[in-house]
């Protein structure tokens, strides 16, 4: 396959946002190419703008810099020969399974007969016979999803696109749909010359694709691209998979660099904020906890996927969390847990609290709010300072969210207290909580 | 694939779409056939025989004005919802307009077209626009909102596979609205009747302007106390509402169920229509769809896909795109500058005694607009939670409070008159129970719908927390409903707002009744002819009910959607 021609090719594409106080770049210096016959995967965690360069390959969007080259030509507008299988199906809901493969068949101008003909194959194919006349509401998540398959198979497109295609099912359909979906395209039943996989699930990529593009945020970038030399059907227990898994846990968790590093500035100070993690303490705790009851001084990331029953993005997400908290530290794709992680694993609930409490009151941007809070008067402060100090840095979404974390996690840990009803954050002390509840 | 019931050639719908036919091929005879001979200079007469062709004309003024909002509804929630800058000048615009009382566009918009058309013409065109403002703006603002919430991978997909614009309205935006513009529409007409009992019959200065129809009908037999008459011509209007009721829109909510994203159990899910099922099982009407309407159709479509093709480049935003609407907007503003002078000029001729008349009468008619809001929460709260928590109770209220809300409180005001005049205080109270029945219903509406949001479960546990009456109310009906109250307060201040122009000034047999208001001062400016009052009276309510909307209802809403939605 290595001599196929290009069928697409991204040179230099950059993405930015421009908000009123600041310009995000969402994708910097993008380049790839994708050849005929092949299955690319473009991998990495949400938020990395892999949905977005998809939309820029496909024509959808724009992209502020760089060129989409489609067949030696530069892509103006909608990608004629391209086509998407959305993560939400994207089915109309008043329309039958066999007038939604219709659709497809109609905007290309062909006549009654032929697109019922057409698309009634489409449908045997996908093993959807039987469910013409059905509405996709009566079909289960995996159906619907087929649906999706026939319809964007209908237009014989060059390139298939598949957006996240089996994030919203069950695992079970997903599973059944990615081996229907391999088999469809190893026996050349799907007319496309190449497909590309856009996703978060690092199973999921070594499953399927041939070639995987490994991306990191902030901001949205290609940072390796491994090439998967397996024969189908790939076995997930072989050393062959596990290699690669591993080899992608250690790119996409990285190396925890030295302490002053990963916790990041505060805002307002130069060097970054370190934005703090969306997560359940509770949760964190017990996937401590089941790296405490492994006994290994180390262990590899890739493994706990299977035994937490959990996707990769997770694992990443907890790594992530404990980095930053100093629980763990993490070196090619092994998480190591610190002192204060094992002690925070054995500690009872209000033990926890107060480790927690202690770790978070060292980091930037709690001490931060912490001494505005101490400044201000009455000891209490508008949740919008802390945004706006954040929206310096982030774009309004993501500062928005960080607060709520902020909040979130202090509000575990005892530090301070939070008004939803006059937006307010308080320095958390035996007196305000009085003071609240007497105000509500 | 044809079921063998299928095959039999008539079914007992086929009786019923037959007998429908000869009705209504029946009732146009009729109604040729009893048509004044003369169009020239025509008189209302009150003679019973006359009511249909009356209740004919007035049809056709509604439908016509309905088509027209349609049209104006779809073009212009079209450019607000797909330009960003078109947004940021057209929202604000129907916002301000819907605000402004519709009974005093009548006699601009009369004596303008009067100037270029014959009279007649002119009235009827009045009235009809006149329909139009009341009628289209929320069928606009449905139609916007449905626009702007289409999910975006529905969106992605129509683009991704190339459909035409005309495809893409079809497959996905019309069915995404559809719901929403039927019931809007429902909503629609009822203000369109409202409105119409009002316009066909007007005197604007020394004109007296009159047109033939049910509502110029009604206002005669009131004008000579003809109780008869009048009894008659209430009864068609009930039976025009209740056969459009059966016929249209319930019809039309059960076919539109099928475009319901979600199985929602409310009010629009409970839609069943024996007509429709009648249609949907007759082999005339299925043959007819197949033979003629479902070919006329595709080649409709057909043509239509060529005429509008799919544009690969115009899906993706255009940079420059808005500096023809800049052009635009600077044209408009330089009118509106030109406009403003004039207007400031014009106002300059009324004396200090002329807006201290106007800053009273609107105070007065403030107090009246918050006293029908008022009552008519006292008696809507306790009756809207009663029928929306008991079942059975909904199933046998819904249908005639439906009827009742939807009968224009415009066509009762002579015969309620008649009694409440002889209250104390005359009209002066009068006017709040009239502009009570232009807005209670909107605010009895929601109240249902909101009661039915309340999950059963928080109701178990009040009883079994064993709540009190006091407490129970206070901790859960109440604040589950303040979203709902809000809605319709909305509405229906809205709708006092715009009855008050009739509430306040009244004419029955031969005298005309009023008392201190705006909408009195409305009225009697257009009566007199007085337009500097005019103007100044209905800019002086255009203000208040925008300020009010803006400073108090905006706020309460904001506050009732974040902190007392049921999630």
């Amino acid at each position: 396959m290595a001599n196929n021609k290009t069928l697409l090719e991204l040179s230099d594409i950059t993405q930015m946002y421009v908000t009123r106080q600041h310009r995000f770049t969402a994708l910097k210096h993008i380049n790839l190419n994708i050849k005929e016959g092949d299955f690319v995967a473009l991998l990495g965690p949400s938020g990395c703008g892999k949905s977005t360069l998809l939309r820029i390959i496909t024509g959808l969007q724009q992209a502020t810099f760089g060129k989409v080259i489609y067949k030696d030509k530069e892509l103006v507008g909608v990608n004629q020969n391209a086509t998407i299988v959305f993560q939400s199906f994207a089915l109309f809901p008043w329309l039958t399974v066999l007038d939604n493969v219709e659709v497809a068949l109609e905007a290309k101008s062909f006549p009654k007969k032929m697109r019922t003909t057409k698309a009634l194959d489409l449908l045997d194919r996908v093993g959807l016979d039987g469910f013409e006349s059905a509405y996709p509401r009566e079909l289960s998540g995996g159906m619907r999803q087929k649906v999706g398959f026939a319809r964007a198979m209908a237009v014989d497109p060059e390139l298939l696109c598949l957006d996240e295609p089996f994030s919203a099912l069950d695992v079970l359909s997903a599973e059944s749909l990615r081996s229907d979906l391999l088999e469809l395209w190893i026996e050349g039943k799907i007319p496309c010359k190449a497909v590309l996989l856009v996703t978060h699930n690092i199973e999921e990529a070594v499953t399927l694709a041939d070639r995987i593009l490994v991306m990191e945020k902030d901001p949205g970038r290609i940072v390796k691209e491994i090439k998967i030399d397996m024969k189908h059907p790939r076995e997930y227990d072989s050393p062959t998979f596990k290699r690669y898994m591993d080899e992608i846990y250690e790119t996409l968790a990285g190396k925890t660099r030295p302490r002053y590093i990963e916790a990041g500035a505060a805002p307002g100070q130069g060097g970054g904020t370190r934005l703090l993690p969306n997560i359940k303490v509770n949760t964190l705790a017990t996937f401590i906890e089941h790296l405490v009851e492994t006994k290994l001084p180390s262990y590899e990331l890739y493994k706990l996927e299977e035994e937490l029953s959990v996707d990769s993005e997770q694992i990443i997400n907890f790594t992530e969390a404990t980095e930053l908290l100093g629980l763990a530290t993490v070196d090619q794709g092994e998480i190591t847990l610190t002192p204060a992680g094992i002690e925070f694993a054995g500690a009872d609930i209000q033990k926890r609290k107060e480790i927690f409490a202690s770790i978070i009151r060292e980091l930037p941007t709690f001490k931060w709010m912490l001494q505005q809070l101490n400044k201000s008067e009455r000891k209490r402060l508008k949740k919008d300072v802390i945004l706006t100090a954040l929206e310096l840095e982030f774009p309004e979404k993501e500062a928005a969210e960080q607060v709520d974390n902020i909040i979130n996690l202090g509000r575990y840990a005892e530090l301070i207290a939070y008004d939803d009803n006059n937006e307010m954050i308080y320095l958390e002390s035996p007196q305000s909580v009085l003071e609240l509840l007497d105000e509500a | 694939m044809k079921k063998p019931w299928e095959l039999k050639y008539f079914r007992w719908a086929d009786v019923i779409i037959l007998l429908i036919i000869v009705v209504a091929l029946f009732i146009g005879v009729q109604l040729a056939y009893h048509a004044p001979k003369s169009f020239a200079k025509e008189t209302i007469s009150l003679n019973i025989k006359y009511i249909p062709y009356y209740a004919g004309k007035s049809l056709l003024r509604m439908g016509a004005a309905y088509f027209l909002s349609m049209i104006f509804s779809l073009i212009y929630g079209y450019a607000a919802a797909r330009n960003k800058t078109a947004e940021k000048v057209l929202l604000p615009i129907i916002d301000v307009l819907q605000s402004v009382p519709i009974l005093s566009f009548l006699p601009v918009v009369v004596l303008s077209l009067a100037v270029i058309l014959p009279q007649s013409v002119a009235a009827e065109l009045a009235s009809i626009v006149l329909i139009f403002t009341s009628q289209v703006w929320n069928l606009t603002f449905s139609w916007y909102q449905s626009l702007t919430t289409i999910p975006t991978e529905l969106n992605e997909a129509c683009n991704v596979f190339h459909l035409s614009p005309w495809m893409k309205f079809k497959k996905l935006e019309l069915p995404f609205g559809f719901v929403s513009l039927i019931w809007n529409s429902i909503m629609s007409w009822a203000g369109g009747w409202f409105f119409l009992m009002a316009a066909e019959i007007f005197t604007v200065g020394q004109k007296q302007f009159q047109l033939i129809g049910l509502g110029s009908y009604l206002q005669a037999a009131a004008n000579t106390g003809n109780l008869h008459a009048m009894f008659a011509g209430i009864f068609t209007l009930v039976l025009i509402i209740i056969l459009l009721d059966q016929f249209v829109w319930r019809p039309f909510l059960t076919w539109a169920k099928k475009f319901n994203l979600q199985t929602v159990s409310g009010p629009e899910a409970a839609a069943n229509s024996w007509f429709y099922w009648v249609l949907r099982k007759s082999n005339i009407i299925d043959r007819f769809n197949k033979r003629f309407f479902f070919p006329i159709i595709e080649k409709f479509d057909e043509r239509f896909v060529k005429t509008f093709p799919f544009r690969p480049e115009q899906t993706v935003a255009k940079k420059s795109s808005s500096v023809k609407i800049y052009i635009g907007v600077a044209i408009l503003g330089i009118a509106l500058i030109y406009g403003l002078h004039h207007t400031i000029v014009y106002l300059f001729h009324l004396s200090w005694a002329d807006w201290w008349l106007i800053a009273k009468s609107a105070f007065f008619s403030l107090l009246r607009v918050f006293a029908a809001l008022a009552l008519s929460m006292l008696w809507t709260i306790p009756v809207g939670v009663a029928i929306g928590s008991n079942q059975r109770l909904a199933t046998f209220m819904q249908p005639l409070v439906q009827i009742t809300a939807s009968i224009p409180a415009t066509a009762l005001f002579p015969i309620l008159i008649l009694f409440l005049l002889h209250l104390p205080f005359g009209l002066n109270i009068a006017a709040i129970v009239l502009m009570m029945l232009g807005s209670q219903w909107y605010l009895l509406f929601n109240i249902i719908a909101g009661v039915n949001t309340i999950p059963q479960d928080l109701r178990y546990t009040a009883s079994l927390m064993q709540l009190k009456k006091w407490s129970y109310w206070k901790n859960l009906i109440l604040p589950a409903l303040f979203p709902f109250l809000i809605t319709g307060a909305i509405t229906a201040s809205g709708g006092a707002w715009n009855a008050s122009i009739v509430a306040e000034y009244v004419s029955f047999n031969n005298r005309n009744y009023f008392t201190t208001g705006l909408g009195s001062l409305i009225a009697q400016s257009t009566a007199e002819g007085n337009y500097t009052m005019l103007l100044a009276s209905t800019l002086t309510m255009v203000v208040i009910v925008t300020v009010i909307n803006r400073l108090l209802w905006r706020r309460l809403y904001n506050v009732a959607k974040e902190k007392f939605t049921m999630q």
